[in-house]
């Protein structure tokens, strides 16, 4: 037999991967063993500091761009400051389950080091530079969260949240891998840059092209459905409404994120030569997306499953930045998006989190009645997240919707961008409806419970960060735009 | 030998077989039968890779490897649906997918 | 390409023959008196009673489900064995990681008593 070159392995480019993985097997482990029941909030803090251990070690990383494991992983900035905003997510999900676990009477320490495996698939979705690691940063981020979605256990609408979701998830990963097989069937690799090569360097014929758009094409659907753009976004209300609501907000942003990071990989490296076909397809399903989030939202009188409509309109905003990714201003739109959507939208489900009693649901808009009467910090914190996710100057929302839409007219889209802000038109109807009805409207039923500590430091820390990105987006703007250098070049 | 069945045979095998899958996910009201047709879905897959690297000269050994991956996911998929089916079907007593429908759509 | 698929067919003709003829023969040879006791579903044995779908215990379910991921990830150790030659200590060091996951998960099944039948 011939000597096997096994390709060198930098286990430095992957190292804040690493920790987390590694973090959250120990911790799975050190729960199960040492941390008796009923103290499980250690874990939790366990699992906080791994998170930020795992955001520690990346530092030194800055700057750095290569590629190790064959070329099938990669880092550069734009993966690295992705790893940091998913961290975040993870810790500020985190946060804000700390308490709500054994309110509900779901606390089970495997909670944390799920999130930390979901987290782990997202950073590997903005790392993957093959075909194979997308698939596996796709299902280790969805099967933990299948999992975590029924974590509500016996709660029936959990369960059936987490049924639903599990067999339409394992529906698009088949799509996904059949289009990954057609992709290998047409270009004989994986990997996205020979694909990318492939397709560019020689004339494909008829039956590679069919075949390579065939698998694009599916790809492409997996895609829509883990990013929940229209038409795939009919799991989302539902999903969203059943699951634990840390749960949910940890997936409105966390699947966003990651499944679009691993799309703007995807179109720019492997499939840049095909422009001329998924762009007019991509431009559709993304208009298609932010007029179907935005007018479902406003039927809806559930705030739950009003932000979860929510969330499908701003996936549409962040393939706004997605599709002109070739441009220097488009992952950094996307960046920046994702970011600041983080914040809001955690924001806003936290303070969702504190107006939930025991067992019972408090998210009817009517719930919200006069919420400044009860509690004023509290109702102050949701408005100025009302205000970002409507994108209403000075928040940050504005500055990110701003910056997606210029980014879109500039990169050729200019009729995107218009549906876009119609849109947010719209958009800022059902999210000043919460407001008007917290601050004008009289109080009903009894004052909200006290705010808890986890819960205070995730609202001030998202509020904060909302209010501060808005008025000086500077560093912010920087930082992406380091970011986006190594991707555009 | 190696071209005795030619690839385009192996691949509409493959298709016919992700269709049944895709139907059976579809039209099955039994839980237990979507994740069935499912398991269908992603194991046609493995057919195209398999015959995808068999067609193609043996250094593209991603078409194995990449087969071995999907199996090991299906089957942590498939576990964790039918850990699911079991916690559903202790309260509802049914895995009719029809009959479980707390959730306004 | 013919020839090889006439001998396939030669086989499944044969083989499905050869359980067919007799069969065949036994039908037409054999006398038929037949009683109630001769048509009863279990000449010797109980008739089942009530419905076959009893709800197991659910430690079945839970072995079955620790059965069905521990044999499956075996399969990442059959390249490592097929290129054992080749892939030296860093296969054996990437083997011994890979089992090394597998334990943990062991583990954990072991710890929240999910081997153990109550």
């Amino acid at each position: 037999m011939d000597a096997l070159t096994i390709p060198p392995v930098d286990l430095g480019l992957i190292a804040p991967l690493l920790v987390v993985v590694t973090w959250a097997t120990g911790l799975l482990l050190v729960d199960t063993f040492f941390i008796p029941v009923g103290r499980k909030k250690l874990t939790g803090y366990l699992a906080i500091a791994g998170l930020v251990v795992a955001g520690l070690v990346g530092l030194p990383l800055w700057g750095v761009s290569g590629s190790t494991f064959g070329g099938m992983v990669r880092l550069d900035p734009f993966a690295l400051t992705l790893t940091w905003v998913f961290l975040l997510i993870g810790i500020l999900s985190i946060t804000m389950s700390l308490d709500y676990l054994p309110r509900q009477d779901i606390e089970q320490g495997e909670y944390y080091p799920l999130i930390m495996f979901a987290v782990s698939g997202m950073i590997l979705l903005a790392q993957g530079a093959d075909l194979i690691v997308l698939f596996l940063g796709i299902e280790t981020l969805s099967i933990t969260l299948y999992i975590l979605t029924g974590f509500a256990y016996p709660r029936l609408t959990s369960e059936e949240a987490a049924m639903k979701y599990l067999v339409l998830g394992a529906f698009a990963a088949g799509f996904f891998v059949y289009g990954i097989a057609l992709i290998f069937g047409a270009t004989g690799s994986t990997r996205l840059s020979e694909i990318g090569a492939y397709a560019a360097d020689r004339d494909l014929g008829d039956t590679n092209l069919t075949l390579l758009l065939g698998g694009a094409a599916m790809v492409l659907i997996a895609f829509s459905f883990k990013a929940a753009l229209a038409p795939f976004h009919m799991w989302i209300p539902d999903v969203y409404q059943g699951s634990p609501t840390p749960v949910a907000a940890f997936m409105s942003v966390g699947t966003k994120g990651g499944a679009l990071a691993a799309l703007v990989r995807l179109l720019f490296e492997a499939l840049p030569t095909l422009n001329a076909y998924w762009l007019p397809v991509l431009a559709g399903l993304t208009a298609l997306t932010m007029v179907v989030g935005n007018l479902g939202a406003i039927a809806q009188m559930d705030v739950k499953r009003m932000l979860a409509y929510s969330s499908i309109g701003h996936a549409g905003y962040v393939m706004l930045g997605v599709m002109v990714a070739g441009e220097q201003r488009g992952p950094e739109a996307f960046i920046f998006y994702i970011l600041v959507y983080a914040l809001s939208n955690l924001g806003a489900f936290a303070v969702l989190i504190a107006l939930e009693h025991q067992g019972e649901e408090a998210w009817q808009l009517d719930d919200f009645a006069g919420l400044y009467q009860r509690q004023p910090l509290l109702a102050v914190a949701m408005a100025i997240f009302m205000f970002s996710l409507a994108g209403v100057p000075p928040t940050a929302g504005f500055m990110a919707k701003f910056y997606a839409l210029t980014a879109a007219w500039e990169g050729g889209l200019p009729w995107l961008a218009l549906v876009g802000v119609l849109t947010s038109a719209i958009a800022a109807f059902f999210y000043l409806r919460v407001i008007i009805r917290m601050f004008m409207t009289e109080p009903e039923g009894e004052p909200a419970p006290e705010l808890n500590r986890g819960l205070t430091i995730d609202i001030v820390v998202a509020a904060a960060g909302t209010i501060i990105i808005g008025l000086i987006p500077a560093p912010i703007f920087a930082l992406v735009e380091r970011s986006a250098v190594a991707l555009g070049g | 030998m190696l071209n005795a069945v030619p690839l385009p045979a192996v691949l509409t095998l493959a298709a016919a077989l992700f269709c049944i899958g895709l139907f059976g996910a579809l039209s099955r009201r039994n839980l237990i039968g979507v994740l069935m047709g499912v398991e269908l879905m992603l194991n046609a897959v493995n057919i195209n890779l398999v015959a995808f690297w068999r067609y193609f000269e043996a250094r593209y050994i991603t078409g194995q490897t990449f087969a071995i991956f999907i199996i090991a996911v299906a089957a942590a998929e498939a576990a964790v649906g039918l850990a699911m089916v079991i916690a559903v079907y202790r309260h509802y007593v049914t895995v009719q997918a029809d009959e479980i429908d707390r959730l306004r759509g | 390409m013919l020839a090889n698929y006439a001998i396939v067919g030669i086989f499944l003709v044969a083989a499905i023959s050869f359980p067919l003829i007799p069969l065949v023969l036994a039908f037409f040879l054999r006398p038929k008196r037949p009683t109630p006791l001769k048509t009863s579903t279990y000449e010797c044995g109980l008739e089942a009673i009530g419905d076959v779908h009893v709800q197991f215990k659910v430690q079945y379910y839970l072995y079955a489900l620790a059965f069905v991921i521990f044999d499956i990830e075996v399969i990442f150790l059959y390249p490592w064995a097929v290129a054992f030659q080749v892939v030296g200590l860093y296969g054996l060091i990437a083997a011994t990681i890979f089992l090394l996951m597998l334990f943990a998960g062991l583990l954990y099944e072991w710890r929240k008593g999910a081997l153990e039948w109550v």
